[in-house]
């Protein structure tokens, strides 16, 4: 291992020293991180009737097409792949004039509320002035034409994050000064609707009597965006991607924001009575103590017997934010799986701390990993699973260890109770199907000795 | 998803893409670099591109995919990435020990204009060790010219004309095909009784046995002994002209090794090119094995020619895969309507020919004319179909949208499939590869005739 890599890894109760994040990665590694464009991409997809433009040549526009499993109730515009195709000639001469002239396409041909024009790498380099060039777009033709500045190379995921809320900032500024607030209505940030997730959450906050007035940016429109300085309250699940954001909104337009979380039983129920709380909705309050109740009377027999077969199994962890981990930990522990490795892409300082409270000693905990770390640690600490995303499937695979995706390729919803009980179901697909044995003890190992 | 797709066909001008049918050089070249044994790619450029391209093959393949990336930031993308490659490949060889590093640039290290082969030259190399490097803006060209561009470099590189005499033996560019496809070109060419250099060879590298251990390095690849030797060869196959003319070109004109082109060995008559190149050149008969499969697969034909025939179908993907799929839908019978490629066309004169030209005249022969381009995208070929709609579509996992768009029984041939498993194991070339094609034809047609078909017409005996 890398001596300079000793500083983004530690384990828990042996040394006292804070773990090294939130740094630029080390050339050379295999680093399992994206990019800005990639980070601001992520969350402005879900936003269904925008055209998302990639100014550049064709490579970031295809590796993103509709990968992220972001539902739509509406328009399916977004899932669209919409690219300047940069050539040669437009790198040497701008690439300015096709830009204008692919934004005349798109708006005559799908008359979009709003385009989104993602700058990557190489428009960072020739200088196309997307600013103006935007600008002019929007006033010929009567809409929004808004510039996500994204270019790879100014830093890493979370800078697109921060690209991304630069732009939802500008969307939803309003018109005139003045708006006029509405009493018990709350923006919900940082869902992606991956599955359908903050649908399940709508649901629950309409039965307590609580409207959601848009999610910010799971299953949007352009409409509903301009909707949020109308809030009276935001709550935020992803902080990694929407804390920028939400302090932003609390500056500019006096909208306080809380942190919740939907993931797992627990964080599900103490999430629904803070929003309560923060709302000073005492029959909301009152109304979430009856679905509280009815949700863990319905789930709880259901984990419980999940609980007993994942006795004994350690899972290991590696995803994108720190807070993703931290509600990872929390439902492991609701199954009873022990975890023993937790890594994280872009996870921030005080995330790091959160997990340092939170594991018990010994687990190793490590920021933006390479897949030696990762397959030393999780061989080291007899992980029986690994939750991570696309490119650590088949890693684990080849271990010999089961896998979930709690990624963009997730196909069921893991938010609330019903996701709580989907997330047991999918462990259990993967950690206790047969073809393991297949591989282990009298399997194919034993197999190849013969 | 694609009810915004209009049938009404405005000019489009503004040169964007739709829906795209292609991916970047980069990808390509280091699908090519991953096919040299124990080597590493290394993305100079964002660290956001080697993420998408890693991603994006493990979705294909579902194995590991390794390499490494030199982590632009701001400062180097203003006073150039030189000193983040050498960190990089300072690195790489220390904690990773590749025999090989393949560097590969992006359109970012392309336009600030970083020159690879001066960085590598003051970078540590330690003894014994290789780093070679090729050019792939991405501005430039599709992932099928990175992949070209790779193999052709590690020619320049590597390969050497040391014997006086050329050998016995024959190397093979398959192309930017599956590891299942390169395996059965070896067969066919091992069943021949030749010796045979194939590069590069992912076979091995990306559809790797379980042993309950992750490998770094697997024991596939072509290695650089053999990659060396390309050059004593007596003559080179570029099958493929757009993933492998270059380099076979370059092995010509740098070790004076013949070079043939033919088409990829999809279906019969390009399998029977193919053996009949080797067979005319080192003098040895097709074995009793490889001339029964052929009369098998003739046999099948024979077997099922009535469903095919006359069937209109539509055919995208990259160029070489495109060509020879054509070919063989017109070998069944077939009416290709729609034949489009995302890749540039070439040009005339070019080693690659060109790709409209190619098609032009296989449909001519048939007497077809049909909507052939190359540089095309999704949405042209989803507004074609919604004007003369087709029977069939053949293409990668991005035609779902327009099968489902438009309820067309749909064949995922080519780069990538990401929403189904096995096809990379399973060849598309040679007879084998052609009795598999019929097969996944038959099945798509036939299950929609089933679906579709009312009570009194459905049938047990198809």
């Amino acid at each position: 291992m890398l001596e300079s890599r000793q500083e983004f890894i530690a384990t828990k109760g042996k040394q006292k020293k804070q773990i090294k994040c939130d740094a630029d990665s080390i050339a050379g590694c295999v680093s399992q991180r994206a990019c800005v464009y990639s980070g601001a991409r992520v969350v402005l997809n879900p936003v269904t009737d925008a055209v998302h433009l990639v100014h550049g040549p064709i490579g970031c526009a295809s590796y993103t097409w509709d990968i992220r499993g972001s539902l739509s109730s509406g328009s399916e515009l977004y899932r669209n792949s919409f690219c300047t195709d940069l050539k040669e000639q437009d790198v040497i001469f701008g690439g300015g004039k096709k830009l204008a002239s692919a934004i005349d396409e798109l708006a005559a041909k799908y008359h979009p509320p709003v385009v989104f024009v993602y700058s990557t790498c190489i428009v960072g380099v020739i200088g196309d002035d997307l600013e103006a060039i935007c600008r002019a777009a929007a006033i010929r033709h009567g809409i929004e034409v808004l510039p996500v500045q994204s270019s790879g190379f100014i830093g890493n995921k979370a800078a697109g994050y921060r690209a991304a809320c630069d732009t939802l900032l500008r969307l939803i500024e309003p018109a005139q000064p003045v708006w006029a607030k509405k009493p018990g209505s709350i923006n919900y940030l940082g869902d992606f609707n991956l599955a359908g997730e903050a649908w399940i959450i709508e649901q629950y906050l309409r039965e307590i009597g609580i409207d959601i007035n848009v999610v910010i940016t799971g299953d949007s429109t352009y409409e509903k965006l301009k909707t949020a300085p109308e809030a009276s309250l935001n709550i935020m699940q992803c902080a990694g991607s929407m804390n920028y954001l939400a302090s932003k909104m609390e500056e500019i337009y006096g909208i306080p924001y809380i942190r919740i979380s939907f993931l797992g039983m627990e964080d599900t129920a103490a999430s629904l009575r803070q929003i309560a709380a923060g709302l000073g909705d005492e029959t909301a309050a009152k109304k979430a103590e009856q679905l509280i109740s009815r949700e863990i009377a319905n789930t709880q027999p259901l984990i419980d017997r999940y609980r007993e077969k994942f006795a004994g199994k350690k899972a290991a962890i590696y995803v994108g934010g720190g807070f993703k981990a931290i509600s990872l930990i929390k439902q492991f522990r609701e199954i009873g799986i022990e975890v023993v490795m937790v890594g994280t892409q872009n996870g921030r300082q005080e995330e790091y701390d959160t997990i340092n409270d939170l594991v018990d000693d010994g687990t190793i905990i490590l920021d933006d990993a390479n897949p030696a770390e990762l397959e030393r640690f999780m061989l080291d600490k007899g992980a029986h699973l690994l939750v991570g995303g696309v490119k650590e499937r088949p890693l684990a695979y080849k271990l010999g260890i089961a896998f979930i995706d709690h990624n963009h390729d997730r196909k069921h919803p893991l938010s609330g109770y019903a996701g709580a009980v989907n997330f047991a179901q999918e462990v259990n697909s993967t950690l206790c199907s047969p073809v393991w044995d297949t591989i282990r003890k009298g399997g194919h190992s034993e197999w190849l000795k013969k | 998803m694609l009810d915004c797709t209009s049938k009404e066909m405005k000019p489009r001008t503004s040169g964007g893409l739709i829906n795209p049918a292609k991916t970047c050089q980069p990808i390509g070249a280091m699908y090519a670099a991953l096919g040299i044994h124990r080597c590493l790619p290394h993305s100079h450029g964002s660290q956001g591109c080697c993420s998408f391209h890693r991603m994006h093959l493990t979705r294909h393949f579902r194995d590991p995919v390794m390499a490494t990336t030199s982590s632009f930031t701001e400062g180097s993308s203003v006073f150039g990435g030189g000193a983040n490659l050498k960190t990089a490949i300072k690195n790489i060889f220390q904690v990773y020990d590749p025999d090989v590093i393949a560097v590969h640039t992006t359109c970012l290290s392309e336009t600030i204009g970083d020159d690879i082969p001066n960085i590598v030259q003051t970078a540590e190399v330690p003894e014994g060790k290789l780093v070679i490097h090729t050019n792939t803006p991405s501005y430039q060209g599709s992932h099928i010219t990175g992949f070209s561009n790779m193999t052709k470099s590690m020619v320049k590189y590597l390969a050497e004309a040391t014997t006086p005499v050329k050998k016995d033996q024959v190397n093979l560019i398959p192309g930017f095909v599956n590891p299942g496809d390169m395996r059965e070109i070896k067969r066919l060419v091992k069943a021949m009784g030749i010796e045979s250099i194939l590069f590069p060879d992912t076979s091995g590298v990306v559809d790797t046995p379980m042993t309950g251990e992750f490998t770094m390095y697997p024991a596939g690849g072509t290695t650089i002994a053999q990659l060396k030797d390309t050059g004593n060869s007596k003559l080179t196959i570029a099958l493929g002209r757009f993933a492998s003319s270059d380099a076979a070109e370059l092995l010509d004109t740098k070790c004076k090794v013949p070079a043939i082109a033919l088409k990829t060995p999809i279906g019969i008559k390009a399998t029977d090119a193919f053996l009949m190149a080797l067979r005319g050149s080192f003098a040895q008969e097709v074995p009793a094995e490889i001339e029964e499969e052929r009369g098998q697969l003739v046999d099948i034909m024979t077997d099922t020619h009535f469903h095919f025939h006359g069937k209109r179908v539509a055919i995208f993907g990259d160029p070489d895969i495109v060509t020879g799929m054509t070919e063989f839908a017109l070998s069944l019978g077939m009416v290709p309507v729609h034949v489009l490629t995302g890749t540039p066309g070439g040009a005339i004169g070019s080693a690659v020919g060109s790709f409209e030209e190619d098609i032009a005249g296989m449909l001519a022969e048939a007497n077809i004319t049909a909507n052939v381009k190359a540089g095309g995208d999704l949405f042209t070929l989803h507004q074609w179909i919604k004007n003369q709609p087709v029977d069939l579509l053949i293409g990668t996992t991005y035609g779902k949208y327009i099968a489902r768009a438009e309820d067309i029984p749909f064949v995922r041939a080519g780069f990538p499939v990401l929403d189904r498993s096995v096809h990379t194991y399973m060849p598309l070339v040679g007879y084998r590869g052609a009795m598999r094609l019929i097969e996944m034809i038959s099945a798509a047609l036939l299950d929609r005739a089933d679906r579709d078909a009312a009570d009194e017409d459905f049938e047990l005996v198809m």
